[in-house]
């Protein structure tokens, strides 16, 4: 296990205090407690689930097994910027695979991977739904489409 | 808005927002209705929408709303961009980009003349 | 390729060629040119019509009119009154009882629209979706006042039931019988629930219809739910759909606020509230029975069935699951009626449906069009033509699921009987239109590789065979494929089939299947001869394990 230091503890203690205040401890608000949490650390820590499992009264294992199913939600830490890129079929056909090759050339990591900086992971997903302007990618919650792969490095450079 | 009770509550917030329709377009107000479902997002038109309000903005223009519509199903198009002057008809804008969206905003907009490179039709 | 308003097709099978069908075709051909009308109206060969009478025969669409039996003397007087005039030549019309069943359906196409019917998307991208005002004004929450005032819930299952409606998340269930098996189950608490996951791919008509015209599918669960006796509705929305979340939940709160949601409903005594709940990104989910359990906090594996969820479903309590697409419907179905709702369509098929369109083609987008429309004409007509005036090679229909269907099959008519007839899944609505630029091994892989993704891990048939599989055909299309491959894949096919526990597994295989049926010579000659005949495929020569 990761060893946090206080600082990091507090905030994690505090996105899950958040999430349960919005949500509320029942059992049809937990996947919406994990997503909320995810989203403020950009992943689910240890402690997090570890909290979760008390408030919920379920063993830690159980939220974990809950939290590692759905794709939208990590159980490991991630970079900075997220990149999920679409590879269903609608997509492939109209130019993805291309895109996806200038993402790894621009970023130099391959699917899976965290940046040496910690600043981009490159992730790859099923369909978003926008394949009429496919190929497409989401960085964090930004949604771009009909990309190209010579727009792959300006897209990038808007992220700090 | 009050409470919907009755089949008659629900004619008369009909008859209101038909009511509102007519002064708009009497009054000769100009609507800009800008496609924004995820489809139209992805193909830009959060930087569309940025450059209508930037002009509304820089210029101080008045009378002129700007509201948003889901996709219509012309993915193909986004992203798309409406135009209504008063009374006259819809007038339909495909590919807006930046550039294009600044265009009608001069032209059509404060102009009165449909920028007809950008016009499509709705089949 | 320009977009044509019609589309005309001779018939080409070898009856037709030997009764003088070529003559029929190069005289439409001059008759078209001299009237200056071949840019706007495409003309082309049907392959087969199966046997009867009426041979040679001519077929224009949209307005799906079959001549028969033709002869090159009759065709200027086709131009003149049918494709100049827009009459349609009734001396010349086919009689119906002379057709083979393969191509008599196309008569019982009721209407002669040649434009979208719209139901479903008859208010998105027109109105403002965050302004409640305006959806009342295009007719909104009428068909809820009128259920709660002027109906019983017995007569809402029964206008239901009547309209035909099927359901349009891909299983094509009468949404009749349906509610009626949720209405007849005893509970002191019944739940309705919008499947709104949507993801399978290619697929987004639904998402249309959430961030278009949210409050259509409050009015429709409303309505659901006086129906089967449902106080608490959910919308389970997939975690991507972020906007459509956002849009659903102001809706939600405007509804409330006008008292349309909440309780005594236009002081009927009937009471119902609705949750958004989001999808945390996870397929499977949109299996009803996952999708229940992901609400309720678990990881999302179906759950075994029967029970159904009709009797037991979230909290184990009765539960009405519907698709967006179906719930749409509704509120049209009560303001018009089921006989409305049944003019349109075809008699066992009625309504529209809606299909995305996607890949290769120069309109990608999405079309609301009657049931039992074709491929070729969506091709032709609405898509408008093959891009770059490429060579129309296949189509993917209803996301990974669906069926390769090769272009001698684009003339069956798209509705739930004829394509079960012909093998194919009407699905969840999305066409995928590819070009002789697509390499069948290639995007077998790709269908299998979301399958072996989105596998929930529950069953072993599933799991393990989509991963299996995704490595054969990588191996293929790497070059280093073998005859015992193919039989593999088969086999694996076959086991996903019938071994599987839920639909995903149930129709991973579908795509396999598909590939080796009508693509057999492709994928032999990336293992014979090692070549991909599309220069898709890598061919490195290296296996991958
Ligand atoms: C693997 C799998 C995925 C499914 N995904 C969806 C989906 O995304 N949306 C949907 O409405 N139905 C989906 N279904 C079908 C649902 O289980 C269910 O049949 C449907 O929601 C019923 O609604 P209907 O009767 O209105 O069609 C899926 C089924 C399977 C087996
Ligand atoms: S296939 Fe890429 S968004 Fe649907």
């Amino acid at each position: 296990m990761i060893v946090l230091d206080a600082d990091i503890s507090v905030k994690v203690h505090k996105a899950v205090q958040d999430a349960i205040q919005k949500y509320g401890a029942s059992d049809d608000e937990l996947i919406p407690i994990l997503i909320h949490i995810n989203h403020d650390l950009g992943y689910l820590p240890s402690q997090a689930l570890e909290e979760l499992s008390v408030i919920f009264k379920k063993p830690k294992s159980k939220i974990f097994s809950v939290a590692s199913f759905y794709g939208m939600l990590s159980t490991t830490p991630v970079g900075r910027h997220v990149i999920r890129f679409c590879e269903s079929a609608p997509c492939h056909v109209v130019g993805g695979r291309v895109v996806f090759q200038a993402l790894i050339d621009v970023l130099k990591i391959n699917p899976g991977e965290t940046s040496k900086d910690g600043k981009w992971t490159l992730l790859t997903t099923s369909c978003l739904g926008i394949c009429a302007v496919g190929p497409a990618f989401i960085v964090d919650d930004d949604i771009y489409g009909n990309v190209a792969p010579a727009q792959v490095q300006t897209i990038l450079a808007r992220y700090e | 808005m009050s409470t919907v009770k009755t089949l008659e509550d629900l004619k008369r917030i009909r008859e209101e927002a038909i009511e509102k329709r007519k002064a708009k377009a009497i009054s000769g107000e100009v609507q800009v209705i800008v496609g924004m479902g995820t489809c139209g997002i992805a193909a830009g038109a959060r930087d569309a929408m940025k450059a209508i309000l930037d002009v509304i903005e820089i210029n101080n223009l008045s009378g002129i709303i700007v509201t948003q519509t889901g996709c219509i199903g012309l993915c193909e198009k986004e992203p798309i961009v409406q135009v209504v002057l008063g009374e006259q008809s819809k007038v339909t804008y495909g590919k807006v980009t930046p550039e294009v969206a600044i265009k009608i905003m001069k032209e059509h907009v404060d102009g009165g003349k449909p920028v007809q490179s950008h016009v499509i039709t709705l089949t | 390729m320009k977009t044509a308003r019609s589309m005309v097709l001779v018939s080409a099978d070898p009856e037709s060629i030997r009764r003088g069908s070529e003559k029929i075709y190069s005289t439409f051909q001059e008759e078209l040119s001299q009237l200056g009308l071949q840019d706007e109206i495409s003309l082309s060969w049907l392959s087969d019509s199966g046997r009867h009478n009426a041979l040679p025969m001519v077929v224009i669409y949209p307005e799906a009119v079959i001549y028969g039996p033709i002869t090159p003397e009759d065709v200027p007087y086709i131009v003149e009154e049918h494709l100049n005039k827009g009459r349609i030549a009734s001396s010349l019309v086919a009689p119906i009882h002379e057709l083979s069943g393969r191509i008599a359906w196309l008569s019982s196409r009721k209407g002669t629209l040649p434009a979208e019917k719209r139901i479903v998307l008859e208010r998105a991208g027109i109105i403002n979706p965050e302004d409640v005002q305006d959806y009342i004004l295009h007719n909104g929450y009428k068909a809820l006042g009128k259920v709660l005032i002027t109906m019983n819930p017995l007569d809402v299952l029964n206008e239901v039931d009547a309209s035909g409606l099927k359901g349009r998340g891909g299983a094509g269930f009468p949404t009749g019988q349906k509610w009626r098996f949720v209405s007849k189950a005893t509970s002191n608490k019944k739940y309705v629930i919008c499947n709104a996951d949507e993801s399978e791919p290619g697929t987004f008509k639904d998402r249309l219809v959430l961030e278009g015209d949210p409050h259509s599918i409050i009015e429709a669960m409303a309505i659901a739910g006086y129906a089967v006796g449902a106080d608490e509705g959910y919308i389970y929305i997939r975690g991507e759909y972020a906007l459509a979340q956002e849009r659903m939940r102001l809706a939600i709160s405007q509804a409330q606020e006008l008292g349309l949601l909440g309780d005594n409903i236009f002081n009927s005594g009937f009471n119902f509230n609705i949750h958004v709940h989001s999808g945390a990104g996870a397929y499977i989910c949109g299996e009803e029975t996952a999708l229940i359990e992901s609400i309720e906090g678990k990881r999302g594996e179906p759950r075994s069935r029967p029970p159904y969820p009709t009797t037991n479903g979230l909290w184990k309590k009765p539960t009405l699951v519907n698709n967006v697409e179906t719930l749409a419907n509704i509120p049209a179905i009560i303001r018009k009626g089921a006989s409305w709702y049944r003019s349109i369509g075809t008699p066992k098929s009625p309504g529209t449906k809606v299909y995305t369109i996607l890949g290769n083609v120069n309109a990608t987008g999405l079309i609301e069009v009657q049931m039992g429309i074709t491929l070729r004409e969506v091709i032709t007509i609405y898509a408008h033509g093959m891009k770059g005036n490429s060579t129309f090679k296949l189509a993917q229909t209803g996301g990974s699921s669906g069926s390769i269907i090769p272009a001698s099959l684009q003339d069956t008519p798209m509705d739930f009987e004829s394509f079960n007839k012909a093998g194919v899944a009407l699905g969840s609505g999305a066409l995928l239109i590819c070009n002789e630029d697509t390499c069948i091994v290639d995007l077998c892989k790709v269908l299998v590789n979301f399958f072996k993704n989105e596998s929930c891990g529950k069953c072993n048939p599933c799991r393990i065979g989509n991963d299996r599989a995704y490595q054969i055909l990588s191996n293929i299309a790497e070059g280093v494929g073998t005859m015992q491959d193919m039989k593999d894949l088969e086999s694996i096919e076959m086991y996903l089939y019938q071994m599987s526990n839920c639909g995903l597994g149930q129709t991973a295989g579908t795509p396999i299947k598909d590939t080796l049926s009508h693509f057999r010579a492709e994928v032999e000659a990336h293992i014979k001869l090692k070549i991909c005949p599309t220069g898709v495929c890598r061919m490195s020569g290296h296996k991958v394990n």
